[in-house]
């Protein structure tokens, strides 16, 4: 991780620095040789660690004023509503938090996809990324539940009944995950608790995906590796510092727009009924960022299988790194992938929109074709794509193409290498 | 450069999107009316927000509890921004249990400003009991706990009507265009001339729908208007540093790249 020789400025600092070489992490920190061609895409990855330390920020005062009890919890809600010094502002900015941080993680994955980030010598980052995602998930859902409204109960009901899909044990899980025989306190407390823990397990894993970023240093829209430090590279401090930081205000101004003009839209208004065992509403919806998964689930007409599914469209992106047997990194090198990465963006967001509806009819029909092709499209599609695609000639540089080097300077637009 | 302004213009496409989604009225064809409190400076109508609570306490608070208010609420910023003595005087009206005293009795006395909504009835049984079996529910949060929010409370007050010929409502069921299924278990509640506004407003069905339902909206939000004004300079904040930050970062990239 250091290939640079950082020698303190002041006897104090080296004395310090040889015991807990601190300052030499952050001289690596603010060195560290960045591909200059990285698009807005790519400031993502700093807007992620925003929202984490926010959602870390705002959860804690939360907690000060929230009380996990099923007879409690939604008037505790209504009470940092209405009582807490700027209590609707924190629970809206965590509330919306949540949403900001899948809009922004989802931007994160795809770009990866796009551009072949997950590929050697990266794997372990994505592996480190996913597991991140899966607790992400985790967390948000159970971070749903918290305050005890309609749908917080029978998000709660529905998700862990998945479990009893196991077969012999199912039941027992089950009941092991409640507490008792339905959700009801025990489900509700031991919720709080791990909404609580697992952010700081993301927060852990976040340091490792940045360490193990550190490593092999930044994909970049090309997608060749660099000589670093070289032309192609620029220090992290301040080119990318300030360009992280004019992205992150971007996305700063759509935050502030759900949290103080449209802070309810992501959520449902079902939320705001105090949970009710005896009566079970319309619909029951998962948030937004979730509905894909949901699609899957429901498009498997047997409850374990649905399961199974589910669960395996998450892990068919771990490993995605092996399914992808193509050597070239970024899309911009390969037509065919190009197409299918954009059909596969449509089709998580047909699954999406599925996952809201209800499940019958065209609908149903509809979620099942997507569910097809989402597993088509990692399993068969990757794999023979890579051994038949006839890629495009990759420069050897960045400045290359820049320089008019390009061997075929018509293929592939300037704008698209260097943006 | 190009590629900022791409990305403004697709923020500012995609704001206003969303703005239509929020602002605009339900599509299920619910009634329209103009909500001040509505739009990027909405605030509540005073006068309206008191006649509101006016219509809750003399139809409503009969046998809906709005049990998350209290009475300090009245008369703090933002809402209906009664006297504190006014405010008072309301409170003093209604009795509280309080207790147990030192001889370890309960006893009843006049509502403070710190007490929340005194609850029309004991329990949730006895509310059951009193209305057929329907539970009346709770209105602190009833505009926000309802797909279509104020236009749907609204609408569902003046929904009443004969029901279709075809239909045959069971007895203590009312026909509301706008209720789900249709079958509501409250009677009408408002019509014409039903109170007396104290300001002189005549009070007409859609004058007392609106009013009582920006008074809900207002007791489901009440931290609306402070929300709107901290927004908007936020907003501003946020819009006028990233052009700062965007003019700094584009003379640190000069050293090196022209087009960042």
């Amino acid at each position: 991780m250091s290939d640079h020789n950082y020698v303190p400025s002041t006897k104090l600092a080296k004395w310090f620095n040889d015991r807990l070489p601190l300052l030499s992490l952050s001289a690596h920190l603010r060195e560290y040789p960045t591909p200059k061609n990285l698009n807005y895409w790519w400031t993502f990855g700093g807007i992620l660690t925003f929202c984490l330390i926010t959602q870390i920020v705002t959860g804690i005062v939360l907690a000060m004023h929230y009380v996990a009890h099923t007879d409690l919890a939604f008037a505790s809600v209504e009470h940092i509503m209405r009582d807490v010094n700027y209590g609707w502002l924190l629970r809206y900015f965590h509330a919306n938090g949540a949403s900001m941080f899948f809009l922004a993680v989802y931007v994160h994955i795809f770009r990866a996809l796009y551009y072949g980030s997950y590929k050697s010598p990266r794997e372990v980052i994505w592996i480190i990324g996913m597991i991140i995602y899966f607790l992400m998930m985790m967390t948000a859902f159970m971070g749903y539940v918290l305050p005890w409204g309609q749908m917080s109960f029978w998000a709660a009901t529905v998700i862990t009944n998945l479990f009893s899909a196991v077969p012999l044990i199912g039941e027992s899980i089950t009941n092991w995950l409640w507490g008792g025989f339905a959700v009801d306190n025990p489900t509700l407390t031991r919720f709080y608790a791990l909404h609580y823990l697992l952010p700081f397990l993301i927060f852990g894993l976040v340091i490792l995906h940045i360490w193990a970023l550190h490593v092999p240093g930044n994909n970049n829209p090309i997608g060749i590796e660099l000589k670093k430090p070289s032309k192609d590279t620029v220090p992290f401090h301040p080119y990318i510092v300030i360009k992280d930081l004019f992205a992150l205000l971007l996305f700063l101004i759509v935050f502030a727009f759900f949290v103080f003009y449209a802070p309810n839209i992501l959520g449902h208004a079902d939320n705001y009924i105090e949970a009710n065992p005896m009566v079970t509403p319309n619909h029951i919806v998962p948030e937004w960022y979730l509905l894909p998964f949901y699609a899957i689930l429901r498009s498997v007409p047997d409850k374990l299988l649905g399961v199974i599914a589910m669960f395996a469209s998450i892990f068919v992106l771990v490993i995605l790194p092996w399914l992808d047997t193509s050597k070239v990194k970024s899309a911009i090198f390969r037509p065919l992938y190009k197409q299918f990465y954009w059909i596969l963006v449509l089709d998580v967001l047909v699954l999406g929109y599925m996952g809201a509806m209800p499940a019958e009819g065209t609908y149903l029909l509809i979620a099942r074709v997507a569910t097809t092709y989402y597993f088509v499209h990692f399993l068969i599609i990757l794999p023979v794509l890579g051994k038949k695609e006839k890629t495009l000639p990759v420069p050897s540089s960045i400045m290359e193409p820049v320089l008019g080097g390009s061997p075929n300077p018509n293929t592939i637009k300037k704008k698209e290498l260097y943006s | 450069m190009k590629h900022i302004t791409k990305s403004i213009s697709f923020l500012f496409l995609f704001l206003i999107f969303i703005s239509q989604n929020v602002f605009s009225e339900e599509k299920k064809k619910l009634l329209n009316t103009d909500w001040s409190f509505k739009g990027y400076f909405g605030k509540f109508d005073r006068a309206s927000l008191q006649r509101g609570y006016q219509v809750y306490a003399e139809v409503c608070a009969s046998c809906h509890s709005i049990s998350y208010l209290s009475y300090r609420n009245l008369a703090e910023e933002g809402g209906p921004e009664f006297s504190a003595e006014q405010a008072k005087a309301i409170a003093a009206s209604f009795e509280v249990i309080d207790g147990p005293n030192d001889d370890g009795e309960m006893f009843t006395r006049p509502a403070k400003l710190s007490d929340k909504f005194v609850n029309p009835y004991q329990n949730d049984k006895e509310a059951m009991a009193s209305n057929g079996g329907a539970y009346p529910p709770d209105l602190s949060v009833i505009v926000k706990a309802r797909g279509g929010g104020a236009d749907y409370i609204y609408s569902l007050l003046l929904g009443y009507d004969d029901p279709p010929s075809d239909t045959i409502l069971d007895s203590g069921v009312y026909y509301n265009a706008y209720m789900y299924g249709n079958n509501i278990k409250m009677p009408k509640p408002l019509s014409d001339g039903q109170l007396e506004y104290y300001d002189g407003t005549e009070a007409t069905e859609e004058q007392m729908a609106k009013d009582v339902t920006n008074f809900l909206a207002w007791a489901a939000e009440p931290h609306l208007e402070a929300r709107h004004k901290i927004g908007f300079k936020v907003i501003i904040y946020l819009i006028i540093i990233s052009i700062l930050v965007y003019l700094s970062m584009r003379r640190l990239w000069s050293r090196i790249e022209p087009d960042v």
